[in-house]
């Protein structure tokens, strides 16, 4: 039976459960069959560039966590790592362990959250996931909690270091996590990795074409799902990544299946960096440079970028000798992730575009600054 | 759409599986308000706490704010010669929680309070004045920036020990 449909416009978003905060797409529509999809941004803009040219250096830093708010650590990091560059300061060893130790943690945190909402967004009956991955998640959370107060925004590191030492409860809780995490990897594989709905959802669905992800300068698991081993912890090794030993899981086809995919064997690999960085950790005290509270740095302009959960994150200072940065750019993964969102749900269903748009693994915060 | 069931429903079953050993196992949810789980010895709380005996009035903490959040008015006491804090003002609805004031004390005059549950019916109580910030006894501080008063602190209830091992925590 032949069904006659026309052509239509839908709006999903700004408010919607699926949009992971707010942000609007413009949807085309045939029937179900998505014609054309186009992402619109700017619901929850907040001006955090503009911001920052009026706050001093060390102040940025908490403006920064409020980018991505679910790996505020790497924010920091790549913020504090550009400043650094401009202002020619060197991190004494310990402190760059621990800065790799926080983003390692974060990622495994943020790969919890993003894959536990992006198998939500499947739908209710795959709900349970989501509590599974919440609940290691939470215990990561402890983790930060003990180490500088907060669970969400941290604002830990510095110009220079990190605002202060771990306690000495730190480490041995962080070894037992990491001792008892790949049990619970498992464990999600078990209730995730042959379940047939959630391969007859994902697999070939929301396909990126290899090229178009190149060209496109799409990075994070999103750009490794279509196979390009690109990374930036070993494409250009900032803090002490050259001393690790870890591989850069990629997939194939770039379908959704795949990205998740990627970030479950990136979570193993975070394990065994950490497990590695809390090793060869130097038992000195020094964990800071002596930086200036006003810092000054010298005219020029400098790029920090670093590998966030999500991407390559980049912050471009141009400093004019004041104690304010004359402009702070910052290139977002998820923004530069999403310009590819139409091409790999066209043809596909509304309910797909709503799968897709969760593997990419987007922050709100992040895309509308 | 047609489901494939590839392995004929293995997944489905082994996924069961896991959800079936999760039955027997201990639960790990806290009855708030009745059980309180113990913040971190760091945690930075609602409420500021200020030492009016340490506070020198130089006005370090307002100017690391980056929100403009804390207002200093002072005056001075020649024949002393010191300054007298008139007004220590803290908008908490504005504070984003930076810790940079407490880290920027250089009197250790500034501490943060282990509070959590501040909830107010309007926004101008949100804003602390002088005296609701004082350091009084029975006012918990928080270790954030202050060392000293860690080691006295209860311990932090984490997750970690009371979800425990995967294999330990199958049965108890
Ligand atoms: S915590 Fe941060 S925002 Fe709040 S008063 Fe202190 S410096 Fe200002
Ligand atoms: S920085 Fe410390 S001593 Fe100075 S005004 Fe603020 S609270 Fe008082």
């Amino acid at each position: 039976m032949e069904v006659k449909t026309e052509r239509f416009v839908l709006n999903m978003g700004p408010q919607h459960p699926s949009t992971h905060g707010v942000f609007r797409m413009r949807v085309t529509l045939d029937g179900e069959v998505v014609m054309d999809l186009e992402p619109k941004f700017g619901y929850l803009h907040r001006g955090i560039e503009k911001l920052a040219e009026t706050r001093t250096y060390t102040q940025i830093i908490s403006l920064t966590d409020r980018l991505s708010y679910l790996s505020s650590m790497t924010n920091n990091h790549a913020y504090v790592l550009a400043v650094e560059k401009l202002a020619g300061i060197t991190v004494p060893e310990r402190g760059e362990y621990m800065r790799v130790i926080m983003d390692e943690m974060m990622r495994i945190s943020n790969h919890l959250a993003a894959i536990g909402f992006f198998l939500n967004d499947l739908g209710a009956s795959v709900f349970t996931p989501l509590l599974y991955m919440y609940r290691e998640r939470e215990k990561l959370l402890d983790l930060f909690e003990m180490v500088c107060g907060q669970r969400l925004l941290y604002n830990y590191m510095r110009i220079g270091g990190l605002s202060h030492d771990f306690p000495s409860e730190f480490l041995p809780a962080l070894k037992r996590f990491v001792a008892e995490m790949p049990a619970y990897l498992e464990e999600y594989e078990d209730l995730l990795a042959e379940n047939e709905i959630l391969l007859a959802r994902t697999k070939g669905v929301g396909i990126l074409p290899r090229e178009l992800a190149i060209n496109a300068s799409i990075s994070g698991p999103v750009l490794r799902s279509t196979g390009v081993k690109w990374d930036i912890r070993k494409a250009d090794p900032y803090s002490v990544y050259d001393r690790f030993e870890f591989d850069i899981p990629t997939g194939e086809t770039g379908d959704n299946y795949d990205r998740y995919w990627v970030r479950m064997q990136e979570m193993r690999q975070s394990l065994r960096i950490l497990n590695q960085a809390i090793e060869q950790m130097p038992k000195s005290d020094q964990m800071n440079a002596a930086v200036p509270h006003f810092l000054h740095p010298p005219k020029g302009e400098a790029y920090g970028h670093v590998e966030s959960p999500q991407g390559e994150l980049g912050f471009y200072l141009v400093s004019d000798n004041s104690i304010a940065p004359y402009r702070l750019h910052i290139r977002a993964p998820t923004l530069i992730n999403l310009t590819a969102l139409r091409e790999m749900v066209i043809g596909w269903k509304v309910a797909d575009i709503v799968t897709t748009f969760g593997s990419i693994d987007v922050c709100l915060g992040e895309i509308d600054r | 759409m047609k489901l494939k069931l590839e392995h004929y429903g293995k997944g489905l079953a082994k996924g069961l599986g896991v959800t079936f050993r999760h039955v027997l196992r201990h639960r790990i949810t806290t009855q708030y308000p009745e059980e309180r789980l113990s913040v971190s010895k760091r945690f930075r709380g609602y409420r500021m706490v200020w030492d009016e005996e340490r506070c020198t009035g130089c006005a370090t903490c307002a100017k690391s704010c980056p929100q403009g959040n804390i207002e200093i008015v002072t005056s001075t006491k020649r024949d002393e010669n010191r300054y007298v804090v008139e007004k220590f003002e803290v908008d908490t609805g504005r504070c984003i929680f930076c810790g940079l004031c407490v880290e920027a004390c250089p009197y250790d005059a500034l501490f943060y309070s282990r509070e959590y549950e501040c909830s107010t019916y309007r926004r101008s109580d949100l804003v602390l004045s002088r005296d609701q910030q004082k350091r009084t006894e029975g006012k918990e501080l928080s270790a954030y920036f202050h060392p000293e008063i860690e080691e006295n602190l209860p311990a932090q209830t984490l997750l970690l020990d009371k979800a425990g091992r995967r294999s330990q925590s199958l049965w108890d």
